[in-house]
């Protein structure tokens, strides 16, 4: 459904301020397709140039078959587009924004209410208050009904759940899962890590480059190195503690835990239950642990940083 | 016994009308302390920042930061803290070094005080050749730590951050904390508010804030046991599931 | 069709929820009139003259006593030395003083001349010429009455008629004049603002990624200001006749079908400014600046073009403005048609078409 190939970009008159370096990936019909990296990394970038409203510096891309250059006008037809602050007009009522965008795709709410039903029933009840009005979790609903309204092929949703709180995150996935059934392709960005695991495929992506692509159960099945969640009563001094030991330098805050990346393959957990223990840390807890995408990231970026 | 609690705060409202944004709130942060402030958006949370740095007047109710009351001594507060937001830190278009100069001046700082927190603020952050680049040109990463170094570059009591993290990439978030941590090792309070979860297991105390009242107050620890939840953010679900404000 | 009709109707929506903004586009000219018409004034009336008279004779008296009977002057007071009225000029008390000499009938009488030494605060020239004028006025009809008229041989006399405006009415400069600045600043300057705005909010981005021809969307935005362009002329002519009692002595047809040529002129200009900025703020400065100001000073109503050097009276002639000033004041004022006009009319038009093709050319279907 999508398809790119070496799409490169740079900003500034003389490309001095590089944005995608040579980014190559497939998103097939009907996936939810995650690209996750932090701001600045490019996702905005792509999504517009995905989207025909900027042209890559070099490659080439298309999007439901059609050429991102040559057949723009096509592609701008059968996407839906949500780009980050959601740009609603903010003096126009929730009902009148979404009229608006009915009809400037040439159809009408009610020709594809059965896609935003489940969403618009949230919005029913505030349907005449200004958007501007509107909280950030209700904007975002009403920006995913406008993107949705005229029964797009792809969806671009470009950081849909940033600045939105933990509850408004989770309604909003739940909402693309069952977009899904309706044969709807996603491709959506997003910073949080924890978001990469509800999406079918994930590409991590940093500072133009995509690191890695995989499912995300597969991302983690590869991980080489084995990782470490510790725990203790004082967080903060077994973090410097281990910190300055070289086997275990690669050691991250993960919340409750401590994650340990073990690059070097050597240690056990019973090695550094040992090595707390002998630095006075009650209540140990560490376990061999599944790492979590966002181990994976951290890993691949320090390595793609190295380079 | 006062010295020790930087923020106090007893029955802090502040109304818009009908429309209570922060409903009679009361809570205590001690010096040192890392104090996170989590809710929904709209729950409240900014407004309450607001109050609490001197940027708005409460409608009723009580509360002192660093000693000084937020009625009749607002500008007092204003030289004792620190203050970053996600949304605005620095000036995009000045360079690294006239920030820390603007900055510094703003907050009081000799000459000669500014130009020693200045040499120190960019060898901590390892910036020394980055003095002189425009901060718009620096990666976000960047640009959030050396925002948060600019705040505490005065030694303030107290610090305020307003979503510090927010889309920073996972590296330079715990980097980020970090930095916090020191802070907090050299006595400065920290007054953080947070959409990531794992973060707000970090915090000494954590806050939640559902519908303008704080639904639930203490340590990560105590909050996970009382909730019977495995995480910050099942416990911080439970409470805000239940918000009958948080959209519309 | 639909679509362009969802347009225009979404347009309508932001400009008259955005409260703030209607106040100022309906108040302004309002204001205009009011100010020029009735508060601010070229005309000299009521100028405060302070006498040093020096002659104990009855006929100064009477000069004096005829000077303050005219309403351009307000006989104030009396003062007994010259030193005086230095510091009667240099406060702003006096803005003139005249000094009638000791023998001032006996040398009218007898020599058949004499001089009365008038002092004016030259720092504003303009009204001291005017000022310097009405008094020799005053002062020639004042002879005439008391001496009969002098029949100088060869004299030619030059016998003054102020066609259109005999009474010299400085609104009927005005009017013209607001109009132009009026339609300049609401068409230029709402439509690039309007415009950036959406670019700015990045509704622009979300209007791109849709079949929608993006010419509708700038379209759109020109028609419901140009009828408000036209509801506002219609406010300033009725200002105009009701209150002012300025004539509109050509067509009416024709002066709302130069105006709507000048007012798509500068929506179109507002256009193509919107092409060259992404912030709301650069293009109020461009319109302002670069639009507003060559209008007031090269538009003919503030100052004439025919006294400045040649290099700018070229350069106004660039100054749309300028053209619609002319054809305005030739229809309001002296009644004149389109045989007359049809050298302004023409050029009007010819602005208009360069702008529609810059501003059609210049848009961008992405986002540069």
């Amino acid at each position: 459904m999508i398809s790119i190939q070496h799409i490169n970009k740079s900003y500034g008159k003389k490309g001095e301020i590089p944005a995608l370096h040579d980014i190559s990936l497939e998103v097939k019909k009907g996936e939810v397709f995650g690209l996750i990296g932090p701001d600045g990394a490019g996702k905005t970038t792509l999504f517009r140039i995905l989207t025909t409203l900027i042209l890559p510096d070099s490659g080439s891309a298309s999007v439901a078959g059609f050429d991102i250059i040559t057949q723009y006008k096509e592609i701008r037809r059968c996407v839906g587009y949500m780009p980050g602050k959601f740009s609603l007009y903010q003096d126009l009522s929730v009902e009148e924004n979404l009229s608006f965008y009915a009809t400037i795709f040439d159809t009408t709410v009610e020709a594809n209410y059965h896609l935003i039903k489940d969403i618009y029933d949230q919005l029913a009840p505030f349907k005449t208050r200004r958007a501007g009005a509107l909280s950030g979790g209700m904007k975002q609903k009403l920006a995913l009904c406008c993107a949705l309204i005229h029964k797009p092929t792809v969806l671009f949703l470009d950081e849909p759940t940033t600045g939105v709180d933990v509850v408004s995150r989770k309604e909003f996935w739940s909402m693309l899962d069952k977009l899904k059934k309706d044969g709807i392709t996603i491709f959506v960005s997003t910073p949080y890590m924890d978001e990469a695991s509800l999406c079918d495929r994930i590409a991590l992506i940093q500072n133009g480059s995509i690191l890695s692509i995989d499912t995300p159960s597969g991302l983690i099945q590869n991980f080489k190195y084995p990782v470490f969640g510790v725990r203790t009563d004082n967080m903060t001094t077994a973090l410097k503690q281990l910190s300055q030991q070289p086997s275990m330098q690669n050691i991250f805050p993960f919340g409750e835990y401590m994650h340990i990346i073990d690059e070097r393959s050597t240690l056990s957990v019973e090695q550094i239950s040992r090595f707390l223990s002998e630095h006075q840390h009650q209540n140990i807890d560490v376990q061999q642990i599944k790492p979590e995408v966002e181990d994976v990231f951290i890993q691949l970026m320090k390595e793609n940083n190295s380079q | 016994m006062s010295e020790q609690l930087s923020i106090t705060a007893s029955q802090l409202t502040k109304r818009f009308g009908d429309f209570y944004a922060v409903d009679h709130i009361s809570f205590d942060v001690r010096k040192g302390e890392i104090f996170g402030f989590l809710g929904a958006n709209g729950a409240g949370k900014t407004t309450a920042m607001r109050m609490l740095t001197g940027l708005s007047i409460p409608t009723s109710g009580t509360a002192t930061v660093a000693g000084f009351d937020v009625y009749t001594q607002s500008e007092e507060i204003k030289k004792k803290i620190g203050y970053m937001s996600q949304k605005f830190s620095l000036y995009q278009d000045l360079k690294v070094a006239e920030n820390i100069e603007f900055f510094g001046g703003i907050y009081g700082l000799s000459k000669s005080r500014l130009k020693e927190a200045s040499e120190k603020l960019l060898h901590t952050l390892g910036f020394e050749h980055e003095a002189q680049a425009i901060v718009g040109s620096l990666p976000l990463g960047w640009k959030q730590k050396l925002a948060f170094s600019i705040a505490i570059m005065h030694e303030p009591a107290i610090v305020f951050l307003d979503e510090p993290t927010g889309g920073v990439d996972p590296i330079t978030r715990r980097q980020f904390w970090n930095m916090i941590y020191e802070a907090a090792d050299k006595g400065i309070t920290i007054f953080v508010t947070t959409h990531y979860m794992d973060e707000a297991e970090y915090c000494n105390r954590v806050a939640i804030m559902v519908d303008g009242k704080i639904e639930a107050l203490d340590q990560p620890k105590v909050l996970k046991q009382t909730f019977h939840a495995p995480n910050m953010e099942d416990v911080f679900y439970q409470l805000a599931r239940k918000a009958k404000r948080s959209d519309g | 069709m639909n679509q362009f009709k969802a347009f225009i109707l979404k347009e309508i929506y932001h400009i008259l929820r955005d409260r703030k903004t209607l106040l100022v586009l309906l108040g302004m000219p309002i204001a205009q009139i009011v100010l020029f018409g009735f508060a601010l004034s070229n005309e000299v009336k009521n100028t405060s003259i302070y006498f040093l008279n020096q002659s104990s004779e009855p006929l100064a008296q009477q000069l004096i006593a005829k000077v303050d009977q005219n309403k351009y002057f307000d006989v104030k007071g009396y003062i007994q030395d010259a030193a005086e009225a230095e510091v009667l000029l240099r406060s702003g008390k006096a803005k003139v003083v005249a000094i009638i000499p000791s023998d001032f009938a006996y040398a009218l009488a007898h020599e058949n001349e004499t001089t009365i030494q008038l002092l004016t605060d030259g720092a504003d020239p303009n009204t001291a010429n005017i000022i310097n004028t009405y008094f020799t006025l005053i002062t020639q009809q004042f002879r005439n009455e008391h001496f009969g008229k002098i029949n100088l041989p060869y004299q030619i006399n030059t016998n003054v008629r102020m066609l259109y405006n005999p009474q010299l009415k400085g609104e009927y400069t005005f009017v013209p004049g607001v109009i132009a600045m009026v339609l300049m600043i609401i068409c230029v300057l709402m439509t690039s603002v309007s415009i950036v705005k959406e670019k700015e909010l990045g509704n622009m981005e979300m209007l791109l990624v849709s079949p929608t021809n993006p010419l509708i969307v700038i379209i759109s935005k020109a028609v419901p200001y140009f009828v408000i362009s036209l509801i506002i002329v219609t406010i300033i002519l009725v200002m105009s006749v009701v209150l002012l009692h300025i004539p509109i002595r050509g067509s009416l047809w024709l002066l709302y079908f130069v105006s709507s040529i000048f007012i798509l002129s500068a929506l179109s200009l507002g256009l193509v400014i919107s092409t060259i900025t992404n912030s709301q703020q650069v293009a109020m400065l461009i319109s302002l600046m670069g639009m507003m100001l060559p209008t007031i000073m090269f538009g003919g109503f503030m100052f004439p073009i025919e006294n400045m050097p040649l290099p700018m009276q070229i350069i106004s002639n660039i100054v749309p403005a300028k053209w619609f000033y002319y054809a305005i004041n030739g229809i309001m004022i002296k009644g004149l048609g389109i045989s007359s006009l049809y050298k302004e009319i023409l050029i009007l038009l010819g602005f208009c078409v360069l702008f529609i093709t810059i501003s059609f050319k210049k848009f961008n279907i992405r986002l540069s």
